[in-house]
Order: C-alpha cells, then sequence, then structure tokens
C-alpha cells in the first residue's frame, strides 16, 4: 500500500532539500543588492549537497509508494538521484568558472538549474503518468529559459526558441500517447496499466500509444529521429548549460523510459533476470533499430564539425545510441550496463565539456582552430582533455572502456550480432574526430600565443574528474554492484 | 455512462490540425497556437473516457495539462519576444545563426 500525503514526506527530505534552497535563492535574488554576487552559488552547492546526502542516505528497501502511488522510493531511483544531483553540483562549479556567465544575473540562473534537478528527481522515480508529464515539464520548462540564458547573444536565444518548439511538440504527442493509455486501461498507474495490457488488448492502439509515448522520452534523451533540437541547443547555450543538459536531463530520461517500458510494455519472466513482452508490441526491435541509427548518425555528422561544443553535441547523441543496446535487451545485465555507462559517462562528458569552459575563457569561441598548441600553453588542461577524449571513445586502460565491454558482452550474449558489428564499426569512426582534436592540441602550433592560465579551483575540479575516469577503467567492482542492485529492486 | 466515441473522433481531429500547422505553419506564434491545440485534444480525450469511466482522475489530468500549457505558453512567448528584438521577424525559417 502506497503512503499517504503526510506519511509520506518523512522519506522525501532530498526533494523538500532542493525547494527550500530554491525558495531560498529567490529571497536572495529579491533582497540581495549585488546581482553578480558568488553567494547564491555558494547556496545552491550547499542545497545540492544535503538533497544529495539525503538522497544517498534514504533507506530504499523494496520500494516504497508514496503520495498516494504518485512516486516510488526504490533503489533504482536513488540512484538516479544521486547521479543526477553529483551532475548539478559539478554543473555549479562550472558555472562558477565560465565567463560567458559572470556578467548575468546570478540567482535566477541557479533557481532555473535546481528547479530541473528537481524535475529529474521526480522523473527517476514517477509511477503514475500525470507524475510523468508533470516532472518531464518541471525538466525542460527551465530547461528551455536556461538555455537562451544569455540574452541578447543571437544563437543562445534562437536555440532557445527552437528548443521551446520541439520540446512543447513531442510532450504534447507523448501525452496523446498517454491519453490513449488512459483510454484502454481506465488507470494511470503505471504498474496497472502494465497489468490490464497483459491480459490482450487491441494491438494497434498499444502500439501508436507506444509510439507516442517514444516521441516523449525519445527526445529528452536525445535518440534519432527525435535529436535534430539537440546540437542547435548544444552550440548555442551557455557552456556549463550545455555539459549540464548532455547528461543531467538524459539520464533522467533514461530512467523514466527504462522505469516505463520496463513495467508497462514487459513483464519480469520466467528465467532469472529476464523480461518477457506483455503486449504484441514488439518494441525491442524498434528501439534496435533506433539504437543502431541514432549511434550512426551522431557520429558520421560529427566528423564534419569544427566547433568543439556541436562535435560534443554529436557525440553525446552517439553516445545515447550507445547506452539504448543495453535498454533493448530485456535483461537485468542489460540495464546494469546502462546504469554503470551513465556513470563513466558522468564524469568524461562533464570533463571534456569543463576544458572547453576553460579554453573558452580565454579566447571567447569553441572553435577547434583555438585548441591549436593547447598541450604547450595548458598542459594541465590538455592531458585532462586527452584522458576524457580517450574515455569517450572507449580505448583501454579508461573507464568508457570497461562501460561499453559491459554494453556490448551483453548484446554478443543475447545473440544480436548485427547490433555489435554496428557498435564496433562506430567507435572507429568516433576514434576518428576525437583524435583530430587531439591532434591540434598536442601536433599544432599554437595559433594564439600566450599562457592560458588555469586558476586553482579548476586545477581541483578537473584531477577530481580525471581521477574517476581513470579509476573506474582500473577498479570498477563497487559501481558496478550499486547498479546491479539498484535495477534487481526494478524486478519485484 | 456516455458513449465517448464521438468525443474521441473530436480529439483526433483536432491533434490532427495541431500537429499539421506544427509541420506546415513558419511563423513561431502560430507554432505555439498550434501545440496548445494538440494540447487541447488531449485534454477532450482524457475528460470523455473519464466520464465515461465515471473516474475523476481523467478531469484531474485535464488540470494540469492546462496548467502545464499556460507556463509552456509564459516561457515561450518570452523568448519569442526575446527573438523579435533581436531579429525583427518570428519567421522560423529566419532562425538561422545555428545549423549545420
Amino acid at each position: 500500500m502506497p503512503l499517504g500525503n503526510l506519511e509520506s514526506l518523512r522519506y522525501f527530505l532530498p526533494e523538500l532539500a532542493i525547494t527550500t534552497t530554491i525558495l531560498l535563492l529567490i529571497v536572495v535574488h529579491v533582497v540581495g543588492k549585488n546581482r553578480r554576487s558568488p553567494a547564491a552559488a555558494l547556496l545552491a552547492l550547499v542545497g545540492t549537497g544535503t538533497a544529495l546526502l539525503f538522497a544517498w542516505m534514504t533507506p530504499a528497501g523494496e520500494g516504497m509508494g508514496l503520495f498516494e502511488g504518485m512516486v516510488v522510493l526504490d533503489g533504482f531511483a536513488v540512484f538516479f538521484k544521486v547521479l543526477t544531483a553529483l551532475a548539478t553540483a559539478i554543473v555549479i562549479f562550472m558555472s562558477i568558472d565560465c565567463l560567458e556567465l559572470a556578467d548575468r544575473t546570478q540567482a535566477e540562473y541557479y533557481v532555473f538549474l535546481l528547479s530541473v534537478l528537481l524535475g529529474m528527481f521526480l522523473l527517476s522515480s514517477a509511477t503514475d503518468i500525470v507524475m510523468v508529464y508533470l516532472a518531464l515539464e518541471l525538466v525542460s520548462i527551465p530547461s528551455y529559459l536556461l538555455a537562451g540564458y544569455l540574452k541578447g547573444k543571437a544563437s543562445s536565444t534562437e536555440a532557445s526558441m527552437k528548443y521551446v518548439v520541439y520540446g512543447a511538440t513531442a510532450s504534447g504527442v507523448m501525452i496523446y500517447g498517454f491519453s490513449l493509455l488512459y483510454g484502454m486501461t481506465g488507470s494511470t498507474q503505471i504498474s496497472e496499466i502494465g497489468r490490464v495490457l497483459t491480459m490482450g488488448t487491441v494491438p494497434l492502439p498499444a502500439l501508436l500509444a507506444a509510439v507516442m509515448v517514444t516521441v516523449g522520452f525519445g527526445y529528452k534523451i536525445a535518440a534519432v529521429p527525435f535529436h535534430m533540437w539537440s546540437p542547435d541547443v548544444y552550440e548555442g547555450a551557455p557552456t556549463p548549460v550545455t555539459a549540464f543538459l548532455s547528461v543531467g536531463p538524459k539520464a533522467a530520461g533514461f530512467a523514466i523510459l527504462v522505469r516505463f517500458f520496463y513495467t508497462v510494455f514487459a513483464s519480469p519472466g520466467d528465467a532469472d533476470g529476464m523480461w518477457k513482452l506483455s503486449s504484441s508490441v514488439d518494441w525491442p526491435f524498434l528501439f534496435a533499430v533506433m539504437s543502431a541509427v541514432t549511434m550512426t548518425v551522431g557520429n558520421l555528422i560529427a566528423i564534419n564539425q569544427r566547433n568543439v561544443k556541436r562535435l560534443l553535441a554529436y557525440s553525446s547523441i552517439a553516445h545515447a545510441g550507445y547506452m539504448l543496446m543495453g535498454f533493448v535487451m530485456l535483461s537485468t545485465a542489460g540495464l546494469k550496463a546502462i546504469l554503470f555507462y551513465l556513470v563513466v559517462y558522468l564524469f568524461m562528458n562533464l570533463g571534456a565539456f569543463y576544458v572547453v569552459v576553460l579554453v573558452e575563457n580565454g579566447s571567447r569561441s569553441e572553435d577547434i582552430s583555438h585548441f591549436s598548441g593547447l598541450g604547450r600553453r595548458a598542459p594541465l588542461a590538455a592531458v585532462s582533455m586527452a584522458v576524457f577524449l580517450f574515455a569517450l571513445t572507449g580505448i583501454p586502460p579508461f573507464s568508457g572502456f570497461i562501460g561499453k565491454v559491459y554494453l556490448f558482452a551483453e548484446v554478443i550474449h543475447q545473440g544480436v550480432y548485427w547490433l555489435v558489428l554496428v557498435a564496433g564499426i562506430n567507435s572507429v569512426i568516433s576514434l576518428y574526430y576525437y583524435a583530430r582534436i587531439l591532434k591540434v592540441m598536442f601536433l599544432e602550433d599554437p595559433t594564439h600565443t600566450g599562457e592560458l592560465s588555469v586558476a586553482f579551483v579548476p586545477k581541483v575540479m578537473l584531477a577530481i574528474l580525471v581521477v574517476p575516469t581513470l579509476l573506474l577503467g582500473i577498479y570498477w567492482e563497487p559501481v558496478i554492484r550499486i547498479a546491479e542492485s539498484s535495477v534487481r529492486i526494478l524486478t519485484n | 455512462m456516455m458513449d465517448p466515441s464521438a468525443y474521441l473522433l473530436l480529439s483526433g481531429i483536432l491533434f490532427g490540425i495541431g500537429v499539421a500547422g506544427v509541420v506546415v505553419r513558419k511563423n513561431v506564434l502560430i507554432i505555439l497556437m498550434s501545440v496548445e491545440i494538440m494540447l487541447n485534444a488531449v485534454n477532450v480525450a482524457f475528460i470523455a473516457v473519464g466520464s465515461h469511466l465515471g473516474d475523476v482522475t481523467g478531469s484531474v489530468f485535464a488540470f494540469m495539462v492546462m496548467t502545464v500549457a499556460a507556463a509552456e505558453a509564459a516561457v515561450g512567448l518570452a523568448i519569442l519576444i526575446a527573438i523579435f528584438r533581436l531579429k525583427e521577424t518570428i519567421d522560423i525559417t529566419e532562425l538561422s545563426v545555428l545549423k549545420w
């Protein structure tokens, strides 16, 4: 039995911490005289840290319904809460160092950032389609504003406009799919919807609903063909926001994608750690094709990019494609691989964007030519970038390799050889454009002379991001164990 | 308990008009209006099914959708004004600073 509203508050501490911080930030914004003071950033950091601690310490147990079954508290939700809070904390550090944002109003920025975090917390624990829709919009609407935060800069404003049009349309299509599901089953609880669908329904509306819901979730994780917004938004948005969007909402999108499809359109199978399809909709095959197309399109278009931010945008589309491979296997091992990959991806992708921020501070441009000779101008930043790029490619002994091993191994284990072949070829293609950045950084002469000074805090942050990227390539046992136990709870 | 099929047909037609508007029209303001038509089609479907089943959740969902639609419209129009100040146009084909 799910808990009532008042009893649930006790288990809702992380979300309450974020809400309190958002309200305090608004007060700081109204009362504070200096709109550019760093107090807002510190407050946001404390709030995020508190939420992270509360999320980490909540007794997850076997999964407990809260607020009359609107959200659930289980290991799977806790995993994504910790992941997204960690990403947000790193992005706050990145925003403090980013000169692009330095002359803008501070408090409002962090209000939007934390609102997205609250949305991601709810999205990763939602078990009712009303909550899924509200949480998805709570992630989306502040994201539009964050993308357009550099008001007066043409690219940033244009990015947010395109984001609004794509986002609003995608979520409109998604709730039409929800209305079909509600019409077929008469319930808004996803477990109840799944139970009714198992008893056999007309296949066509179920298929239509599955496709429409995929539009909404596919847009959040930026899977082809719903990726059209992401390169433009990633290029136009302030760099810390780009880094945030490429990790946080993408992870939350995967959380709801897994929870929704594995509850509504699949049920635990007879064999241990396997699921079986509960309706006649063959969605794993559709998603397998989507996964192959996503990684291929992302990698092929990335080859020609000269803007490093846009290049990383296409690379993040490709990584969503890799992770979708784990999603279509209908097995615990596949989901475990996604969760592990998300952890690895968080460190390596945020790290790469951190270096872009540092270079951008010196040159006010993300063009690849500004990276030339970075090996001499800022050795620490260049070496860190090399580590992140090697990890993104998936070269041993870096952590990205281990992430890919788990994904590829499960696909081979299930015997889907064509998908492994596509993914393997794609990894080779990705090596080409990642290596191009390396070549520019280390082998070309600097076109812009002068030392690129890196302050103390960014140095520490780079180290904090490099260490897990290296360490998870050698000793990954604890993380994989946490990922496994988080997925196990989903089975029950 | 009334028969919801007529209302569901209306909802389907409205949704089709909304999608067509998003795809075909070039003016961002009209596109945002078309999205609102899509959301209202969803509301009609939810309320029709809800009242057919005698379940209040459908109507509650419609209220939630209306609230979110208002928030989305506020943000969308604010960004639209920012675009108009920069470019003096709201034609979506003119938004071409970012492209591959």
